[in-house]
This record gives C-alpha cells, structure tokens and sequence, in this order.
C-alpha cells in the first residue's frame, strides 16, 4: 500500500469510528450498569446458599428471585447489551460503511435497557416466570424484540451498503447471530406466552432456546470479535480461510441441535436426547478447527500479551471457548451426564462459556474500541491490570470450588444411601468459596467501571500514546 | 451481495433444520396428548390441579422454588431417584399432562419434589418447614420465608392455626406466627404433587372431540 492509501484508510476508519461513537457508544455504556448489577445480584444469591438468613425478611431478595435477577441481568443487560454494540462497530468496520440509523439505534438502545429494566423489576416483584433464560416477564419482551428490530436493521443495512469484495469471517459470525438471537427469542416468546404450548413439550423448546443462546448468539458475537481482534493487535491475518468456513458451518449446524442434553433422564424420548448428544460431541469440529486457527494465528506473537490489554482478555476467552466447549461435549455424554446433571458442576461450566469465554472476548473488545471510538486513551493502566488479574483469578477460584463441589455432590446423590442434608453440608465450603471468587471478579468489574468513567470525563486529547500493559514488543499495531 | 444472501439462507436453514427436530416434533408429538384415564374409577390421571392448588404453583413459580428442587424422577440406573424412595418409577411426558407450565427443573440443590405429595402430606410440616427449614431439617440451606408469614399479637386466645415451633424458632412471648393464605396454598401445591406415583400401565387414553378443547386442558 502506497502512503495515500494508508492515509485514506485511515481517514475511512476513523470516519467509521466518529458515526459509531453515540449509537455504539450507548449500548457499550449500558452494558457496564447491568454487569455491576448482575454482579451484586450474584454475589448476593451466592451467599444466601451457604448463609440462608442473609437478607431473608423481604420477598423481592429471595434466593428464587435473585438467581434468575442475576441470570437475566447479565445475559441480557450485560453480555446481550455489549454484544450488540461490538457487533455493530465490527460489522460497520468491516463493511467499511459507517453507521448511519442514529435515531432507530438510540430508540434501540433506550428500549433494550427499559425492557431489561422492567423484566427485572418485574422478576423482583415475583412475576418471573419460571422458564430458565427466559424469566423476564411476558410484558418485558415486546420492549426487547422492538429494540432488536431496529438493530438487525442497522445490521442488514450496513450490509447492504458495503462495497463489493471479500467477507470476512466475522462478519459471517456477527451477521448470524443478529438474525439467529431475534428468531430464537420470538419464536419462544410466541411458544410460552403468546400460545402456550402443552407442558410435557415445554421442556424441549425451553432447552432448544437457553442453548442457543449460549451458542448461537454469544458465542458467534466473541468469537466474530476474536477473529477480527487477535489479527488487528498482532498485525498478522489469520492463518486459514478454509478452516474457518468450516468453524462456522459446523457451528451452525451442531450448536443449533445440542441444546437437549439439559433433559437426559426426563420425561423424553430417546431420539430426541441422542440427537442432541450426538450434536454436542460433533462440537469437537468447530471447536478444534477454532483452536488450531487461533492457536497458529497467535504463534510467535504470544510476547504481545504483555503489553496488549485487548490481547490478553481475547485469547483468556479463546482458550477458555476450546475448554468450555470441549468440557460441554463430554458433559452431554450420558454416563458423564449421570454425575453432573443436577449439581454445581453444571453452574461452573456455564461461567466457563458465558463469563471465562464470552465475558472476557468482550471486556477485551472493549478496550480496544473505546480509545477509537471516544478518541482518547484509557487513564489507567493499573486499573486494567487489576481488572484483568482480578477477574481472571477469581474466577479460576470460582472454576475450581464449583467443579469440585459438584463433583462431590454428584458422586453422593448417586449413592442412595447418604441421607440429603449429608450432601448439603458437603458443599458448603465449596459455596462458601465460590462467595469470595465472585467478590474478586466484581473488584475486577469495579476497575473495569472505574477506568471506563474516568475515560468519559477526560479531554479527548489528554494523551495520545496507547495505553499498554508493558512495553510493547517489535509489533505494529494497525 | 449475492455470497451474502446464499451465506444467510445457509445459516437460517440451520436454525429451521433444529426447529423442526426440537420444537416442531416434539410439539406435535408430545404436545399434542390427551390426558389418561384410569379406566377402573374413570378419574383423569394426575388429576388436574384444584384452585387452590393452582394458586399455591404460581406462588412455586413466583419465589423461584424451582431453581433448587427438579420435578423428574429418573429411570432406574440414571442415578439413584428411584432407590432413594423418589418416585416409583420413572416420570414420563403423560405425567405432566395437566401442568400449564412444566417445572422439571435442572438442579438439586434440594431433593426431587416430584412425589413430594407422598413422601411428606403433612401440612403442618411443611408450614413449619418453610417458616425456617432449619427448624425441621438442621444444616439446610433451604431460604426461610417469613414473609408469607404473618406474626401477630396473641389478642385472648392463641389462634388454631398458629405455627407449633420449637427452640430458637419460637415468636417472643406473647406473640404468634400465622401463615397466609399464599403459603396455605402453596402447602396444597406440594402435597398434590405425585408425579412417577400414578400407576399407568391399563390408563386409557381420553377421548376429546376437537383439537380445541384439548388446548383448554
């Protein structure tokens, strides 16, 4: 490339950025509310689990109520919330048009945070439902589907608008998952409320939807942000085109069918079990084609840890993709699936692929687009040091008390013979722990908040070096 | 743009794909039942929730009882459910025939309540245990709920339907502990769970003239 063209693209992505800044901007600020909230709802169902008397006199704190507040908080306020707006700001990046819908995306995102809002209000006062991830209220969803209208328009239009050329891997990624999450969630809405279906059926469409969201709407949100994030830090594009089509393909198809596993030793037909357990281990593919094309991406480039913030949180959640992924194949066996089904084992598999993935893709996606989005530097470098070693610590705490916990647990729901308050005493320790983890990963979350408002009330040119974790190595950074 | 559009049939052709094998199917096969009969008393099984039961499953619903206590007995050799005196046998789709919303739960923090109803029908225990299950079931980690409790001042005579507690759980002098009628409810709710306790095997299948009135159900 001559120096004008570098110029030029330069001047077009800084153009790109300057449009996204509010709409994306808005969706990226609100996010972080609903991750401090969910986190202190968490904290709090935690510690009602080994301490039943904490904040028991009011209805709305009930452990019943506060486990699903924290669920839906982060899967929707937080992790939904984020992912919408590093969906958008790769995709308007790589289409390489920049956003236009201002006024549809603020409506957006004003009805996304009042339909989180209102479902978790109305969860506290004890109208949730019941129905795992999707315990907001049936009044709540039409604020959400209204909102994820306007962005999947966005979405298509950024599409339509781009220049004819190569499409980028994440850009397939980010562009399935905003059609795949708005069909999912309609079509459950619809099979729940809108006309309900018979109970014995429930289950099935319950686990279809709570699946996928994991799978096809989080999980292609951060990996189409670690496809397009690991080459941007290191400099470097990925190592095969081939193999990621084949990451994606098999994504779609195998995610979409696993989500039955959950019902192994209900009240279902064998068929329908299999299907899911035969799709769950064929997970492998995506997964390992994922791994070996991040892996030799990032060879020879792993010293970019030490300075890169975005680096670091992206490939913590890249490894942890393979592990939760590969943990969840075995996990949907059915002599695995004997022993953990019904424990805390379950709880720290789910943290692994919605906190140790998708979290922290998404923490590290946001430290490299708010310096371009808000054209300033983020103010602390400790506090992204404190962030990360925080929340990456804490939650290998939380990993391990889970996992061992629940390992123990299931072993002695199998023996008939131990009576079940011996069970419940058993895991206390393990509960007691998992309190602390958790309270290490909202310090954590508390620097993340602390740096990102800092960085809002700072001059736009209060420091123009990047803001790196250590002396950056003989990299460029694009 | 053309790539574009074959890239998203493609992926909306693997969602449908998983829509027809886990949703439609099963709706139209599961989903689609009517209820058994016992041809002996010619009573539908389980039999359908009273009112006040009802009531008594939208207050489970309301508090979350399900994020800690599944309602499934599983097969013999899937764990132990049926040797820890769980349920008789394995609960099947028929058994959630007459729930509005299925609760079959995915965790255990608590025991199965799918035959809950056999296993503990007294209703005193229960208003006592969710007063504050530690005065039942020492080392639970079960929430009390005092707030579907009332504590009232002893005015003359003690009511009948004051909570018996012992030792640390008992009311200061002088005053007493009440339920609600929510907490009644959800009492009737638990002692009519019997899933996995009907027996089956000879329950006829009912005959329904319409489509519709199967949806009532």
């Amino acid at each position: 490339m001559s120096e004008i063209d570098i110029e030029k693209s330069r001047q077009e992505r800084l153009e790109i950025d300057r449009a996204a800044t509010k709409p994306v901007g808005m969706f990226i600020g609100t996010s972080l509310v609903w991750l401090l909230l969910g986190s202190f709802l968490a904290i709090g169902a935690s510690i009602k689990l080994h301490n039943p008397e904490f904040l028991a006199e009011a209805n709305w704190l009930t452990f019943g109520r506060v486990r699903p507040a924290h669920l839906n908080t982060v899967a929707y306020g937080w992790l939904s919330t984020a992912g919408i707006g590093i969906g958008l700001w790769i995709l308007s990046r790589l289409c390489r048009v920049p956003i236009t819908d201002y006024t549809s995306l603020t409506l957006a995102a004003v009805f996304w945070n009042l339909g989180n809002a209102v479902g978790t209000w109305g969860i506290l006062r004890g109208d949730g439902t019941s129905i795992e991830w999707l315990e907001y209220p049936p009044y709540a969803a039409p604020l959400l589907i209204i909102s994820f209208a306007f962005v999947m328009l966005s979405a298509i239009s950024l599409v339509r608008r781009r220049p004819p050329g190569h499409i980028y891997v994440s850009q397939w990624y980010i562009l399935a998952a905003f059609f795949w999450f708005p069909l999912m969630y309609v079509t459950s809405q619809a099979l729940f409320f809108w006309n309900p279906i018979q109970a014995p059926a429930q289950g099935a469409v319950n686990w279809w939807y709570a699946h996928n969201t994991l799978g096809l709407w989080f999980t292609p949100i951060a990996l189409g942000a670690i496809y397009y994030l690991i080459p941007k830090v290191i400099g470097r594009p990925i190592h095969s085109y081939y193999l990621s089509m084949i990451g994606f393909w098999s994504l779609a198809f195998f995610y979409a069918w696993a989500g039955m596993h959950h019902l192994i030793g209900g009240p279902y037909p064998a068929w329908l079990i299999s299907a899911s357990v035969v799709a769950s281990v064929m997970m492998f593919v995506p997964v390992i084609t994922v791994a070996i094309n991040q892996h030799t991406t990032m060879k020879g480039s792993f010293s970019a840890l030490r300075w890169s913030p975005t680096l670091r949180f992206v490939v913590f959640g890249g490894v942890s993709y393979t592990l939760a992924s590969l943990q969840g194949s075995l996990m949907a066996i059915r002599s695995l699936n004997y022993l953990t089904h019904f424990t805390h084992y379950t709880i720290a598999h789910a943290h692994l692929g919605a906190y140790s993935f998708a979290s922290m893709v998404f923490f590290g996606a946001i430290y490299y687009m708010m310096p371009r989005l808000l054209e300033r530097e983020w103010p602390s470098a400790w506090l992204i040091k404190g962030h990360f070693w925080f929340c990456s610590i804490g939650f290998i705490i939380y990993f391990v008390s889970l996992t061992w916990g629940g390992y123990l647990q299931g072993i002695e729901l199998n023996t008939k013979d131990t009576p079940f308050l011996e069970i419940v005493k058993l895991t206390i320790p393990f509960l007691k722990s998992r309190s602390w983890a958790g309270s290490l990963m909202t310090l954590g979350h508390l620097f993340f908040a602390v740096n990102f408002v800092w960085m809002l009330a700072r001059k736009r040119s209060a420091s123009t070096t990047a803001t790196l974790l250590g002396k950056q190595g003989p990299l460029t950074n694009p | 743009m053309n790539r574009f559009k074959f890239i998203v049939a493609g992926f909306l052709f693997t969602l449908f794909t998983s829509f027809v094998g886990l949703v439609l199917i099963p709706i139209l096969t599961l989903g689609n039942q009517t209820p058994l009969i016992d041809p002996e008393t010619g009573e539908q099984i389980p039999p359908p929730l009273t009112a006040l039961e009802q009531r008594g499953k939208e207050i489970y619903i309301s508090n979350g009882c399900m994020y800690c206590h599944s309602q499934q007995v599983r097969p013999e050799r899937v764990g132990t459910d049926i040797e820890r005196g769980w349920g008789k046998r394995r609960t099947i789709a028929a058994d959630y025939m007459n729930d509005g919303r299925a609760l079959l739960g995915t965790m255990r923090t608590g025991p199965d309540l799918a035959t809950i109803g056999v296993r503990m029908p007294s209703e005193s225990w229960h208003l006592i245990h969710l007063y504050n299950p530690r005065s039942t079931s020492p080392g639970s980690n079960m929430p009390p709920f005092p707030f579907l409790f009332k504590k009232q001042k002893i005015t003359g005579e003690k009511s009948s339907d004051a909570l018996t507690l012992g030792g640390d759980f008992t009311p200061e002098d002088g005053y007493e502990i009440i339920p609600t009628p929510d907490v009644k409810a959800l009492v009737a709710y638990l002692q009519s769970l019997k899933f996995g306790h009907y027996d089956v095997k000879g329950a006829q299948r009912a005959v329904i003239e319409s489509k519709a009135e199967i949806r009532k159900k």
